[in-house]
């Protein structure tokens, strides 16, 4: 029963996702190109964080001469929305 | 439920029980009333106060759905780029009409953003519209079913039937939309006296005795001196303000007026200004800019200044400001144009229109003008006002002279509806129907709101426009409504703002309560699973009935 309904739950999404970005109104080739274009982004993205964000903080954390041991929980916060 | 700072007066609290017409000089008036009346009653049937008009709901949603709808207006305008470039290049058919070959270097025909807009964004969800129905339109009605294999570029009928399909865009606010035989006894009669073509204009050979008749009731019934009536509603905007206004005239017409309208001034060749929807400071403003300065570059006074109001806007169910319409027209001598399409026969305690409604005299607005599509179940449409206006327009609108005269079974429906309003059939159905329409749509208003939908408009319209916003929810609502067995009419980008597009529900007084129920659960259910619920005015639930097994009497 779980599955069925996380199944359900996962069509109500998707469905939510067509109306939303309005794909609902294309045929569904033109829907596919959309949504590999847009998987492929997300991907893209998060390839790109994974590698990148680590080094990006340490560097940045490095900058400010503070070492993430001491005062890492502190400041981390305040730097990462600093950086961006 | 009468405001302090009501801006017309009041007058005295007895109006005359007695006698319907209303009386030529106006002179003697029964019961009790205040010597220094400004303004005098309309036909009052004794028991009702000038109704307050309460306030007309726009209220916004949250912002991020109009980002949404930007959103998914610019991905499906994208595709629509996408879809235009393969078919340019060759890689798929063009189904719409094309340029020929021997054209192509023309000016194009087909480049502007309404023919694009119509090929990417309309042609897709088109099966929302036109909708072919094969049963009178009344509370429910058959259509039928048609499939399409290309994507809405062309239908099929499979030939089946969609049953008992609850009808909620229909204009059939009072249910005159009906085969009762009963009801349409005296329509067969006309039409076995003068059968039902009538070949000629009404200035030519066409001028039957039956529609003298009927507009001595049209008179009759709104209170005023004297009727015409025309044989289509939207000519009779467009043909008949030409007639009135000519070159150096001055039209204030409302932003949200109707096409006819819009129509009828652009032809008439009047200098249009527009003023903010009811805004009764954007009309002052453009009223004392008008009389201050004149015509644009000679600076004389304008020949006449109209203003153009419709008694309910069918897109958004907003009432109009009489009272402070009038009050202007008085201050700056304008002359006022109140199309009642909407209202007449629907608001209003005894369905005279909003002059009623708001305890005005009829003869105070100089035309009046009103349809009988909605109301009344026919076609056609009809001028009233003062006995002069009327018989200049008999001989100077372009309606009344080429237009053929309106069809005797059409004009024997009206004569039966209006005389069924009016009572003067000796029975009381008509005021069944309104009052019967007023608790509809009291009730199917506050039910939307309390579930959380947004609803533009004033309480007393019986247009409720729900509004959905997002383009991709307009096709699914109208077609899972369709699967739910009720018919529906969404509107979108051009008649209306392209971020509000909406579904508009028309509610009858044939509607019974089981129907309206039947709408409301539907609409409950697909407003969560579509997510269309966006108010962020939630008033509080209303209190669960007891149920009877657990309510302990005896302890």
């Amino acid at each position: 029963m779980d599955m069925k309904n996380m199944r359900e739950n996962m069509g109500w999404l998707y469905y939510q996702y067509l109306l939303i970005t309005g794909i609902y109104v294309l045929e569904p080739w033109e829907q596919s190109i959309f949504n590999t274009l847009l998987f492929t982004m997300v991907a893209m993205v998060i390839y790109t964080s994974y590698v990148f964000v680590p080094i990006h903080v340490r560097l940045a954390l490095e900058f400010c001469m503070i070492s993430p041991i001491t005062y890492g929980h502190f400041f981390a916060i305040n730097v990462l929305v600093i950086t961006g | 439920m009468i405001r302090t700072d009501e801006h017309h007066s009041c007058n005295g609290t007895l109006k005359c029980h007695s006698d319907q017409k209303q009386q030529e000089s106006n002179s003697l008036k029964n019961g009790y009333h205040r010597k220094e009346t400004v303004q005098k009653n309309g036909k009052g049937d004794g028991f009702h106060q000038p109704r307050v008009r309460g306030e007309d709901s726009f209220e916004e949603a949250p912002m991020y759905v109009a980002v949404l709808t930007y959103m998914g207006y610019g991905i499906v305008i994208l595709f629509g780029y996408f879809r235009d470039f393969l078919r340019a290049v060759g890689l798929e058919k063009c189904h719409q009409a094309q340029e020929r070959e021997e054209q192509k270097d023309f000016v194009p025909l087909y480049q502007d953003f309404e023919n694009f807009y119509k090929r990417n964004l309309y042609m897709r969800v088109r099966d929302n519209w036109n909708r072919p129905i094969c049963s009178l339109p009344g509370p429910v009605f058959d259509v039928m079913e048609r499939v399409s294999d290309d994507y809405n570029w062309t239908f099929r009928l499979t030939g089946k039937t969609v049953e008992n399909v609850i009808n909620m865009g229909s204009y059939n606010y009072l249910g005159f939309a009906e085969n009762n035989v009963d009801f349409l006894k005296t329509v067969a009669e006309e039409t076995r006296q003068y059968g039902v073509g009538v070949c000629s204009t009404r200035q030519e050979l066409g001028n039957f005795s039956i529609h003298e008749k009927l507009e001595r009731l049209v008179a009759e019934f709104l209170g005023v001196e004297s009727a015409m009536a025309f044989g289509m509603g939207f000519a009779t905007n467009s043909m008949n303000i030409p007639a009135l206004v000519g070159k150096s005239c001055l039209i204030l017409s409302d932003e949200l007026n109707h096409t006819s309208l819009i129509l009828g001034a652009r032809l008439s060749g009047a200098t249009i200004r527009v003023f903010k929807h009811n805004n009764m400071q954007s009309l002052e403003k453009l009223l004392k800019e008008a009389i201050c300065s004149g015509q644009p570059r000679t600076h004389r006074a304008w020949k006449k200044i109209l203003i153009m109001v419709e008694g309910i806007y069918s897109m958004e169910g907003s009432l109009v400001r009489l009272p402070e319409i009038l009050a202007l027209k008085k201050k700056y001598k304008a002359y006022l144009f109140l199309d009642e399409a909407h209202s007449i026969g629907a608001v209003g305690p005894t369905g005279r229109g909003v002059t009623e409604h708001f305890g005005v005299d009829p003869n105070e607005v100089d035309v009046l003008m009103g349809t009988f599509t909605k109301s009344f179940g026919a076609t056609g449409g009809y001028i009233a006002g003062k006995k002069e206006l009327v018989d200049y327009l008999r001989s100077h609108s372009h309606s009344a002279v080429y237009a053929t005269a309106m069809s005797p079974p059409v004009v024997e429906q009206i004569i039966r509806a209006i005389k069924c309003i009016m009572g003067v059939d000796g029975t009381t159905e008509g005021q069944r129907r309104v009052r019967q329409l007023s608790e509809n749509m009291c009730y199917f208003r506050s039910r939307l709101k309390e579930m959380g939908f947004i609803v533009y408009g004033n309480q007393d319209s019986p247009v409720v426009p729900l509004l959905l916003y997002l383009p991709g929810k307009v096709g699914a609502f109208s077609r899972a409504m369709l699967k739910r067995k009720i018919g529906v009419v969404v509107v979108g980008f051009p008649a209306t703002p392209i971020t509000e597009a909406r579904a508009r529900f028309c509610v009858s007084a044939a509607h019974t309560r089981e129907m309206l129920d039947k709408v409301l659960q539907s609409l409950d259910e697909l407003g969560d699973h579509i997510r269309v619920k966006f108010s962020r005015h939630r008033p509080s639930h209303r209190q669960e009935l007891y149920n009877e097994t657990d309510f302990e009497l005896d302890s």
